[in-house]
């Protein structure tokens, strides 16, 4: 780009000078417009998730109204302390440990639930994924064709997905019929947790072969002819360039498809309700949350504050130590993308 | 990367000559390989698909008919899935949806537009901590906008009505609008614009006759994806709606049969394909403008 084409519309240049020589000013005249240009957006963020966010915060500090379990006496609120924080992680329910089945007890379930999916979902989806993007990369007839059904699994609403899985899961479904099998999808332990994470993979693949595949394409096919004319076989091609040269893009993908599963809610609380085994064999967190808010705000705000830090740490942990640099990748992707 | 270098680069004529039948051979080989693996990932991506739309046009009395192709074709079924005598408001939820999808896509193209064309186009500090904030706002659990969202809206009586559901939808499709969009504008051709200026159009004339053209595609595919993620939420509407402003992926949800412990399957599949019909037509349609906003995102729908 060349730097006449970095001075936004509104700014005139009558002087035609060297953009370089008034870095000063034109940061300044950017600067100004940028909020002008930006401010209605970070306004709006700010009504609709800042300060959700904030009140779920002080809110987890409050005590909720109700009858308190152990005492039998009406509890009018107030600060609370930690005890939304002790209930969930220390399983403390008032003076005693929570009863098994209650929403308290779920907690640790819950958290194993949810990190099981997000694991074996996206493993699944990034081996899956990583395959279906080197054939669609390659050449062939009725290419376009793959790549429009591709789209197909992604266009479905999850909660339309959830359905269509649970009318093939039931117990006289076509699965069972092709599998010869009488397996109980939504309400085994396993099986339940198993029709979640194929309905997810299933829904799911497509959105990360797509970006996988977008990485592929920055690839030159030269790197490739170089290693063919050396002798490299197809396996020592994959293992020694593509993966590392789709490497960037690979773990981006991975990132949003791990924060995105990490919040999973639709896809188990339609199609096993959260359900399966003793109760709640593929309650999320996300559902946990949703289950409690009924039962107590408060309480509800402090699961939820303690998934979103959940999600943070992962997120955290993955552009810092992982090296999943979202900016940059995005930004290469989406040059090879258009080319 | 570990390729060997040292090989001999001359081959003796015999020994090229047989490589290169075999790697012709290689070659068919490698196509037809190719070839079934895509009819692979293309069945693995529409059998689930397709067997709704087959059970959406087949009996009732046939719900769990395993022939591959349609049998026992009906439209009675579509018939049920808008009729309302079990409780059930598929026609109205569509609407709904419509409507709170519309909106949200309108206030977010409004709002997000300026603030890409500041990322794509502004150089000032505190540049990529907002691109970054922005990311991260969509990708922000909505489960904890949840609960205080609905005691907020319990304490000023917005429950169950349309605001109620918009704006919690603005808090993932406003990030995912600005998302896309910047990266679509950073690739432009601004210098376009400049070029027109120099040839005698005024600002605004370049602006309209230049620009405007050029960013219409992707102000069109931005504003489908954001329909597209508004039209499938469904945890903060299950939540917060009620009967008559319920969106579809609700009314889908909680669909409704005769008989209390029945799923209605044929009638839900029948409403699925209502549901996902329109946007399967919309994606193959504008699929390649898709992928690329899809890709430049990167947010999941």
């Amino acid at each position: 780009m060349s730097a006449a084409s970095e001075i936004p519309a509104a700014v005139p240049n009558p002087t035609g000078m060297e953009p370089k020589r008034r870095r000063g000013g034109l940061n300044a005249e950017h600067g100004r417009w940028s909020v002008y240009l930006i401010g209605p957006t970070i306004a709006l963020l700010a009504i609709v998730i800042g300060y959700p966010v904030v009140s779920a915060v002080v809110q987890s500090f409050q005590l909720d109204q109700g009858l308190d379990k152990a005492t039998g006496l009406f509890v009018q609120g107030g600060f609370a302390g930690l005890t939304n924080y002790v209930h969930w992680l220390g399983q403390r329910c008032g003076e005693t440990t929570c009863p098994p089945g209650s929403l308290g007890a779920q907690f640790w379930v819950s958290m194993g639930n949810t990190f099981l999916f997000t694991v074996v979902t996206v493993a699944l989806e990034t081996a899956i994924g990583v395959w279906m993007a080197i054939i669609m990369n390659r050449e062939f007839r009725g290419r376009a064709l793959v790549r429009a059904a591709i789209l197909v699994p992604w266009a479905i609403p999850t909660a339309v997905t959830a359905k269509l899985w649970y009318f093939i899961f039931d117990a006289n479904g076509v699965l069972n019929h092709v599998l010869g099998q009488q397996i109980l999808w939504t309400s085994g332990e396993w099986a339940s947790r198993w029709a979640v994470i194929i309905a997810d993979t299933w829904k799911t693949t497509p959105f990360m072969a797509l970006l996988i595949l977008a990485g592929l394409q920055l690839i030159p096919d030269e790197v490739y002819e170089a290693a063919k004319m050396d002798g490299a076989s197809t396996m020592q091609r994959f293992w020694n360039i593509t993966l590392p040269l789709v490497k960037p893009a690979l773990m981006v993908a991975v990132l949003f498809r791990v924060l995105d599963a990490l919040r999973m809610y639709d896809l188990p609380a339609i199609l096993t309700g959260g359900g399966g085994g003793s109760g709640s064999a593929t309650t999320t967190l996300s559902i946990l949350v949703v289950d409690q808010i009924r039962q107590g705000f408060n309480s509800a705000s402090a699961l939820s504050t303690i998934t979103f830090l959940v999600i943070f740490v992962v997120a955290f942990v993955f552009v810092r130590f992982l090296g999943a640099n979202v900016v940059q990748t995005q930004a290469a992707q989406q040059k090879g993308e258009l080319k | 990367m570990t390729i060997a270098a040292d090989r001999p680069v001359s081959v003796p004529a015999e020994r090229a000559g047989a490589r290169a039948d075999v790697r012709v051979q290689r070659h068919t080989g490698q196509k037809l390989r190719t070839a079934i693996q895509a009819v692979v990932i293309a069945v693995w991506c529409l059998l689930p698909f397709y067997w709704m739309v087959v059970t959406s046009f087949r009996d009732v009395g046939f719900t769990f008919d395993a022939t591959p192709w349609p049998t026992h074709v009906t439209l009675d079924n579509y018939a049920t899935a808008f009729s309302t005598a079990l409780g059930n408001h598929l026609g109205r939820a569509l609407l709904n949806s419509l409507l709170i999808g519309g909106v949200v896509t309108v206030i977010a193209l409004l709002v997000g537009t300026s603030a890409a064309y500041a990322l794509a186009r502004l150089e000032f500090r505190g540049k990529s901590l907002i691109a970054g904030a922005i990311l991260a706002a969509s990708m922000f659990p909505g489960v904890a906008l949840i609960s205080p969202l609905f005691q907020l809206f319990t304490d000023i009586g917005w429950m169950g009505t349309y605001q109620a559901l918009i704006l919690p939808s603005i808090s993932f499709v406003l990030p995912l609008t600005v998302y896309t969009l910047a990266s679509f504008f950073r690739e432009m051709p601004w210098d376009l614009e400049e070029a027109a200026r120099i040839d005698g159009c005024t600002r605004v004339q370049a602006f309209r006759r230049i620009i405007l053209p050029l960013a219409a595609p992707a102000v069109f595919t931005t504003a489908i994806l954001a329909f597209i993620s508004s039209w499938n939420e469904y945890l903060i509407s299950s939540q917060l709606s009620s009967d008559a402003t319920q969106p579809v992926t609700v009314a889908i949800a909680s669909f409704a049969g005769s008989q209390p412990h029945q799923e209605p399957y044929t009638a839900v599949m029948a409403a699925g394909t209502i549901v996902t019909i329109p946007l399967v037509v919309l994606v193959l349609v504008f699929q390649r403008r898709i992928v690329a906003g899809l890709t430049a995102g990167g947010v999941k729908g």
